[in-house]
């Protein structure tokens, strides 16, 4: 395999500069959004609209784009999908949108939507300094009943914009310094900065919608919020990275990646390992892998217990990490982490092998007996995936969870009790930021259908 | 090889493509340098009393994300004195002398002034005279330009008046800004033009700028009517060419401009009768270099289509244009969508929906006739079962077109516009396909002489 070859040589180095972290899709330029739009057809019934788990109108913003009008063009894509700006730049537009771009079957390449979305985003936000709401929000009636959204990632402030503009009174209720989610504390650095995150969330709240720091089950309970709100919706997201469960777990110098990202991301003075190992193969073991090479490892390589073909990352991450001068291994399993002084200084393996394929399932990894090895590093970062986060949810009544995941109906988002609906990462097992906004607008409009529904 | 060496009413040149009057022609060393990258000949930049220009001159009309589709100019002749003009037409002629080199005049309607300006011309070498009538802006209001060319008596006498004197071949060169150019162009052949150039600018405001609401150029918060040229403006010119071309009472050889960018514009500008083609806007965007391709590409296609020289082609297409009232009613065609090629952008139906005979169908998936904003609504009705999108898939869109994209036409239904061809992106999508209809060809003209 040309990767295992490449990997064998010194990776290159990624300069320290001032912008360690260049975007990954940078912006256009007027004339060539002008001359991208211009290159749309204009599809009837368009086939990227459909692909867009949002809707967003693709050809109507991007003729606006041409036309000059962008303003337009924001309203278009922020009435479909509040947090436009975000999806613009973490969307996995070739498996959405791009994807479904009738080009692919003509001249092959397809609209870069994504980067005119961006485009619009950029002057939508650069003319309202970040909080001028997109359309008018009616106000708030008195009589009119409140609706809660637990937890302020994409999920919740889609719902929240969306009831906020259908006049309901809301409030989002999130635990962490920031609201946002993991589009303030998860995506990677180079997709999509805090700071931009931010500016979404302050939007939300310039349309009239309330933020709450509180934990919700720890400093407020659920019965609290069921009395001030007719409804709720759960959008919680998923619980934090699930453990490898092997000795020498808690040494210093062992992070999981989520939090390697949240520090990164937030702490200014946070320092990288120089020889880092990354176990895992999904989107945010290469997020991870990335950001560390950028922020100086000299070498940074993934170990994963299957191969190539049974890796969970996008295809365009992979790509994007081998770029980066990551190096992949396959075949491998964490069993022991060695330390000295309390750091850690290196992990043992031992090979594995996949059985024959299973009948509609996954190929089983199988440890290859008496077959070890080991890697020095000084920094360790699992990426196993998130764990399932509904503990807060086990006594309310008809709420069903099942996998760890919450049971909605999908066109509303309706759970088992009349009272909560649920969207986003903690009812589809942690997916992308626009299935979350998506979730979160088709369950507002569940809830406006069953407050309106009361009010007669 | 196909010759492309051209006799245009016994101008000598090496080949049929000449730069137009105007900025390209401006002075003796841009010729040599048009010259040397192959131009036939050049039109020199209209000479008469130095004049005074305004700045800015030009503006544009982009479209779809391309510069100058359509160009626009407040300029006005020469502004540089009649002696440097014609002292750099001699130099030229002495350096270049087997290209053509054609002096564009325009001076005060009195006899003494054409005669002189005439005179001093050929003096200079120049191989013709072309009379300028045609600027549309600034010069028509001093009674000059257009004010001429609009007014069949002036040109005829201003015409004679040159032809008084001039030895060399006089060409006329008509403004489109007029109801039937044909009576300007028969006056020119009365005063005893030996030729005609056709068409000058067009009459034009090409914008204007939506902050200070001024046109565009904007020369100090006013502006002023200019002249439009460019290829936007080749489909009018064809048809005034053809005009005169097929005018009986004209015959007389002409010098195709309007739009010509390369090989091909200058093709249709030969098959509808013209012996040279001129060119201004195309070098003014992309400079002298242009000429290598239009050489080279009417040559290959000469040599593809056996035609040795120029007139062996020039006019065939005159015969092909006529009434409307001689057309055949009953030859028919219809549209045939070829799935294999369809990309399923559905633009052909919302066409035919909304521009033509709602003839254009998306019933594979079973919905009968569904009009647009059926089929929008139900695309938005389906957001609630959107599928997330499967991880590791490498596109979601199937390299072959879903069948439910895939329109087909209601051959019954359809008249043959040609509208959903014209609007497909995809190359052999669509082909119109002539159909029998079981009678025998009738023309309008027939129709109605038979019942009357
Ligand atoms: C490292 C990483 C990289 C990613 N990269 C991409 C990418 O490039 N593109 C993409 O589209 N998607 C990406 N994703 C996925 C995406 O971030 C999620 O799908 C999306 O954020 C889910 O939104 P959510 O609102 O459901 O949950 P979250 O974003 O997780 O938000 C939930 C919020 O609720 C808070 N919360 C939880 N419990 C409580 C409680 N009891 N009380 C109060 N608050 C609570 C949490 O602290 C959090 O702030 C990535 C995910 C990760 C982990
Ligand atoms: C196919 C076609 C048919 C037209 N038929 C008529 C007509 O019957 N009567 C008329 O006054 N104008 C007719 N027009 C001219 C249009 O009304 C309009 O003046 C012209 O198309 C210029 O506008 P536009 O190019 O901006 O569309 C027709 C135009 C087109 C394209
Ligand atoms: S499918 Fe492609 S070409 Fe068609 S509207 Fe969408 S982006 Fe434009
Ligand atoms: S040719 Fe005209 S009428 Fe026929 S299908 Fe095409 S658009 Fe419709
Ligand atoms: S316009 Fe052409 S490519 Fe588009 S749907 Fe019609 S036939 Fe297919």
């Amino acid at each position: 395999m040309s990767h295992a070859s490449a990997s064998l040589r010194p990776a290159p180095a990624v300069p320290r500069n001032l912008e360690q972290f260049p975007e990954l899709h940078p912006p256009l330029d007027p004339q060539s959004a002008i001359a991208e739009a211009n290159r749309c057809l204009f599809c009837f019934d368009a086939p990227c609209t459909g692909a867009c788990p949002t809707h967003i109108d693709v050809p109507r913003f991007i003729k606006k784009i041409a036309s000059g009008n962008l303003r337009g063009s924001a309203s278009t894509i922020l009435d479909a999908n509040i947090l436009g700006l975000s999806c613009s730049r973490v969307c996995p537009v070739d498996v959405l949108c791009e994807g479904a771009c009738v080009l692919h079957r003509y001249n092959k390449k397809p609209i870069e939507i994504g980067r005119l979305q961006r485009y619009a985003m950029d002057a939508f936000y650069a003319a309202s300094g970040g909080v001028a709401a997109p359309f008018p929000v009616p106000p708030v009636a008195d009589r009119t009943q409140k609706a809660a959204c637990i937890g302020g990632g994409p999920a919740s402030l889609a719902c929240a914009a969306e009831l906020r503009r259908h006049g309901y009174p809301v409030a989002v209720f999130d635990n962490r310094a920031f609201p946002g989610g993991l589009n303030t504390y998860g995506v990677a650095e180079y997709k999509l900065r805090p700071s931009d995150s931010l500016r979404e969330v302050e939007m939300v709240r310039s349309l009239g919608v309330e933020f709450r720091q509180a934990d919700v089950g720890v400093s407020v309970s659920l019965e609290a919020i069921e009395e001030e709100f007719a409804l709720v919706f759960l959008g919680m997201g998923l619980g934090a990275m699930e453990r490898l469960d092997i000795p020498g777990e808690d040494l210093r110098g062992v992070i999981d990646a989520l939090h390697f990202i949240e520090r990164y991301k937030t702490a200014a003075d946070f320092a990288v390992g120089k020889r880092v190992v990354v176990i895992g193969a999904g989107n945010t073991a290469i997020d991870a892998a990335n950001a560390a090479r950028r922020l100086g490892a000299e070498e940074v390589h993934i170990f994963y217990r299957r191969t190539e073909r049974e890796m969970p990352a996008f295809g365009f991450e992979f790509a994007h990490a081998k770029l980066e001068g990551v190096r992949f291994h396959w075949l491998a399993q964490p069993v022991e982490i060695f330390g000295r002084d309390g750091r850690v200084t290196g992990v043992k393996f031992q090979e594995t092998s996949l059985s024959g394929t299973h009948a509609g399932g996954r190929r089983k990894v199988l440890p290859v007996p008496g077959v070890f090895f080991e890697c020095a590093c000084d920094m360790l970062i699992p990426a196993l995936g998130q764990s399932r986060l509904t503990g807060l949810l086990e006594h309310k009544q008809g709420l069903e969870v099942s996998g760890g995941v919450i049971v909605v109906e999908r066109a509303t988002g309706q759970t088992g009790n009349p009272r909560y609906f649920a969207g986003g990462d903690c009812v589809n097992g942690g997916r992308e930021v626009v299935d979350a906004v998506a979730d979160g607008k088709r369950a507002a409009a569940g809830m406006i259908a069953r407050l309106g529904a009361r009010h007669g | 090889m196909a010759n492309l060496t051209t006799n245009f009413a016994g101008i000598r040149c090496p080949n049929p493509f000449w730069l137009a009057s105007g900025p390209p022609t401006n002075c003796g060393e841009q010729v040599m340098r048009a010259f040397d990258a192959g131009w036939g000949g050049a039109v020199w930049k209209t000479i008469g009393d130095p004049i005074v220009n305004v700045s800015s001159r030009y503006s544009s009309v982009d479209w779809a994300g391309q510069r100058m589709m359509g160009l626009n100019n407040i300029e006005l002749i020469s502004d540089r004195p009649i002696e440097v003009n014609l002292r750099e037409i001699a130099d030229v002629k002495k350096r270049y002398p087997k290209h053509a080199v054609i002096a564009s005049l325009m001076v005060e309607s009195k006899r003494e002034a054409w005669h002189d300006i005439v005179k001093r011309s050929e003096d200079a070498g120049a191989d013709g005279l072309e009379l300028n009538f045609g600027c549309p802006h600034g010069m028509s209001e001093r009674g000059m330009g257009s004010a001429v060319g609009q007014v069949p008596e002036y040109a005829c006498l201003i015409t004679e008046w040159a032809k008084e004197v001039a030895r060399a071949p006089v060409l006329v060169k008509l403004t489109p800004n007029i109801t039937d150019i044909r009576a300007v162009a028969r006056a020119a052949k009365r005063g005893g033009a030996d030729a005609l150039s056709a068409i000058n600018t067009i009459n034009s405001i090409t914008g204007i700028d939506l902050d200070t609401f001024t046109p565009r150029p904007d020369v100090g918060g006013l502006s002023s009517h200019g002249g439009y040229c460019g290829p936007a403006v080749k489909p009018i010119a064809l048809h005034l060419v053809e005009r005169v071309a097929s005018d009986p009472e004209v015959g007389l050889p002409i010098s195709g401009i309007g739009g010509i960018g390369g090989w091909r514009e200058a093709a249709e500008f030969m098959l509808l009768g013209c012996g040279t083609v001129q060119v201004c806007t195309a070098v003014m965007h992309y400079g002298y270099r242009i000429v290598e391709d239009m050489i080279d590409g009417l040559s290959n296609w000469m040599d593809e289509k056996g035609f040795a020289t120029i007139g062996d082609f020039r006019g065939r297409a005159l015969a092909k244009i006529t009434e409307w009232k001689h057309l055949d009613l009953n030859y028919k065609i219809v549209a045939r969508i070829h799935a294999d090629k369809c990309i399923g952008c559905e633009l052909c139906y919302i066409a035919c929906w909304d521009g033509a005979h709602q003839c254009i169908h998306l019933d594979a998936a079973h919905y009968a006739h569904i009009k647009p904003a059926d089929l929008e609504a139900a695309s938005r009705a389906r957001i609630a079962v959107t599928p997330i999108a499967k991880l590791g898939t490498p596109h979601a869109a199937p390299s072959t077109t879903p069948p439910e994209r895939i329109p087909h036409v209601d051959e019954e239904e359809c008249v043959g516009c040609n509208l959903c061809w014209l609007v497909c992106p995809a190359p052999g999508a669509i082909t119109m396909e002539q159909v029998p209809v079981g009678k025998q060809s009738e023309s309008w003209h027939q129709r109605t002489e038979s019942h009357a």
